[in-house]
């Protein structure tokens, strides 16, 4: 374990970070212990943020820092090493049909990812059949709905009878959140639940599938 | 009243009333009758009173209006982009019907010809990229790039003109080869200087922006006759007058775009500050110069990247708040209203832009989703407040739910004056009776 660089990750320092993991690399580091010093970081990094010591801006930086050091260590990682993680569920996550936002979606779907969940993020604007045929396809516990527009209330709403007409309403849980989005369109779409921010998705779905 | 001759000499608390007066008093408006003057002389009345803090004889109700009033009309929201008949009609029935105390600009949704004409590459718009029946919407990207920070800040007219604009308008991509207009000095310099201006491909470009302007120059004066008719017709004024942004949203919202500018905020903390520095000096000339003699004295600011979930309230306080409190007060200075548009939520930094820089009564602030209790307690006073009336009520709920919860926050909020009634995010869809139990429920609200 690297102290050096989580604490360059937690400290913002971007260059940094990323030099310490380069560097470690080089002089033959597991790099599957470098990602895990990351997500070590990238955890402090997110009860940070579930306590309102760091923000948005934060978790984009940190999910950039991520990405590069990924970049970097992924060639070295051996086949066989990587043995895969024990995952508490999946979760199909999308911002819906006619809404474009995609800065809060990437942020709850990395959350959603460093708290132990497998994501499938189908990205922004995405039609009500694309969500039925991932659920159909990656049979998740927990569906997401991102939306930040007044115009995304009535997709949601249409996204949840898709499901249900789709037969798979009963398998899935779905929260929805963003911008315009409150406790009263979680009813109007017939959705489980509302969640103001990242942590309250986490925090949805580790209920739901059981997890503390 | 016209503009005293020495309104230059007047301190900008009389500046203030001068401007208030002539807006009140509809300088250069005629009205068909008049029960419509008496009408839009009572509207105004009430908007003054609440922005200087005081009680006024009803709370007024505005309705923050986006493409509502289209489908409502039965139109698509491309017909207000490009049939100005049915912009004209479309927002005719929607203020006759539902009566709010304020003008909807008709201005808001542009000429869409003109766009088309110039290719214009950082917005899609109803059936130009998005469907017909849905809003325009911002296509972000790195108009100016990460590097580029310093050739913004050398001269940002100059980098407006050769690289910004070049890539935002497909039309006038060729204007990158034009050389700075600050060459132009001595005799020598002016054939070299300008013989551009000679090229195919440059005079083509330039004959589209000639059409785009003459496009936009029609557009306009409709827009203007549609407002008009608005105001005598159904007595009601204008709220929104001019229109500027604050200095950090310029390179944070269409130059950098959200993410990059958030980026920026660790790789290149210094050119951010210096980029809002000196935009702040042209976002002051831009309120003052669109403000119109006779229209209501205010500036409208849509703050965008300052908001609470975007950085911490010691960040805000070291990028966003002070180029933007620079501009607030220098329009104060030449009385004028900064009229900020809080989008999201400031619960964060509540105390740091109550400013005692900032003089009581000069500013109005209409909050989006922040919380209206914790605003009253800070702003009480201080300045007119308004706002966070949920957009998922007017759509999703009931006549009921809507009433009540009118009653509940002007319970909450009306008592002591400087407050009025508004929606929190512009208006794209709404169940018309809701709408109208929203307005009627302020309207018989007594206080
Ligand atoms: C940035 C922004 C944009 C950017 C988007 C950049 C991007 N790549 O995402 C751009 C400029 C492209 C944009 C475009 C538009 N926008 Co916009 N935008 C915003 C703004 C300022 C911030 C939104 C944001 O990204 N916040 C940052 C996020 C990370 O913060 P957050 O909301 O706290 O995030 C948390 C929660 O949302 C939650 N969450 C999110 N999704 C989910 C899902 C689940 C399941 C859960 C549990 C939680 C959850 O978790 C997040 C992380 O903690 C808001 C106003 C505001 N401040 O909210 C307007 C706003 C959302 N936009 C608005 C509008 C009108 C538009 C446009 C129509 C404007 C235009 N004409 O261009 C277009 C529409 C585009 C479209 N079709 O989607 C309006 C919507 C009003 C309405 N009536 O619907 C808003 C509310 C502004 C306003 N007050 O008027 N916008």
């Amino acid at each position: 374990m690297s102290k050096e660089l989580i604490d360059a990750v937690v400290d913002m320092r971007e260059e940094d970070a990323v030099k310490i993991a380069e560097d470690l690399l080089n002089s033959g580091a597991n790099p599957m212990g470098v990602l895990d010093d990351c997500r070590e970081a990238l955890g402090i990094i997110g009860s940070r943020f579930a306590a309102g010591e760091c923000f948005v801006p934060e978790l984009i930086l940190a999910g950039e820092m991520l990405r590069q050091i990924a970049t970097l260590a992924r060639p070295r990682i051996q086949q066989s090493g990587s043995a895969p993680q024990q995952k508490l569920g999946r979760i199909v996550f999308g911002t819906v049909e006619g809404d474009i936002h995609d800065i809060a979606k990437d942020i709850v779907v990395f959350m959603l990812d460093i708290n132990g969940f497998e994501v499938m993020d189908l990205g922004v604007d995405v039609p009500a059949a694309k969500f039925v045929e991932a659920v159909r396809e990656f049979k998740p516990q927990v569906v997401g709905l991102s939306g930040f527009l007044t115009l995304a209330y009535d997709p949601m709403k249409n996204t949840v009878q898709a499901l249900k007409d789709a037969g798979l309403r009963d398998s899935v849980k779905i929260m929805i959140g963003g911008g315009q989005m409150d406790d009263q369109v979680a009813a109007y779409a017939k959705a489980d639940a509302y969640g103001k921010d990242a942590m309250a998705a986490v925090t949805l779905a580790k209920g739901w599938v059981g997890a503390k | 009243m016209p503009k005293p001759a020495d309104f230059d000499k007047l301190t900008p608390a009389q500046k203030l009333e001068a401007r208030l007066a002539a807006w009140q008093n509809h300088e250069g408006i005629e009205f068909a009758d008049k029960e419509k003057e008496n009408e839009y002389r009572f509207r105004a009345q009430i908007l003054a009173d609440v922005v200087k803090l005081r009680k006024p004889a009803r709370v007024p109700v505005l309705i923050a209006t986006g493409f509502y009033p289209f489908p409502y009309a039965g139109y698509t929201c491309r017909d207000a982009m490009y049939d100005y008949d049915k912009l004209g009609k479309a927002m005719m029935k929607f203020h006759a019907d539902f009566e709010p105390d304020a003008v909807a600009s008709p201005g808001l949704y542009g000429p869409g010809k003109a766009f088309e004409v110039l290719d214009y590459k950082l917005y899609h718009w109803p059936g130009h990229g998005v469907p017909e029946t849905t809003s325009y919407q911002c296509a972000e990207a790195e108009y100016m790039k990460g590097d580029e920070y310093p050739d913004f800040l050398k001269d940002p007219s100059d980098y407006f003109l050769r690289f910004y604009l070049p890539r935002v308008f497909g039309a006038l991509e060729p204007l990158k080869e034009l050389p700075p207009f600050t060459n132009l000095q001595e005799l020598p310099f002016v054939g070299p200087g300008i013989f551009h201006f000679g090229l195919p491909h440059i005079q083509d470009a330039l004959k589209k922006l000639m059409k785009a302007g003459e496009i936009s120059l029609e557009w306009f004066t409709r827009v203007v006759e549609i407002e008009k008719n608005i105001i005598t017709s159904l007595g009601m004024p204008k709220f929104q007058g001019a229109f500027s942004k604050a200095p950090m949203d310029v390179p944070g919202d269409t130059m950098r775009g959200t993410k990059q500018i958030l980026l920026d905020k660790f790789r290149k903390p210094n050119e951010i500050i210096a980029a809002s520095e000196r935009c702040a000096q042209l976002m002051l000339d831009m309120g003052v110069r669109n403000s119109v003699w006779g229209g209501p004295p205010t500036v409208f600011f849509p703050l965008h990247k300052g908001a609470d979930s975007f950085m911490s309230p010691a960040d805000f306080k070291k990028f966003y708040w002070p180029s933007l409190k620079t501009v607030m007060l220098g329009l104060i200075k030449e009385g004028l209203i900064p009229f900020m548009f809080v989008e999201g939520s400031y619960n964060q930094r509540l105390d740091i832009i109550t400013d005692p820089d900032i003089p009581a009564g000069t500013t109005i602030w209409y909050f989006d989703k922040t919380d209206m209790k914790e605003v009253r307690k800070r702003l009480q006073g201080w300045a007119c407040f308004s706002g966070n009336f949920p957009s998922s009520l007017l759509k999703t709920g009931t006549v009921d739910q809507v009433r009540s919860h009118c009653r509940q926050l002007l319970d909450d909020l009306a008592g002591d004056g400087g407050y009025y009634m508004v929606n929190g995010a512009v208006l794209d869809e709404a169940i018309p009776e809701n709408l109208h139990a929203y307005v009627e429920t302020v309207k018989e609200y007594e206080i």
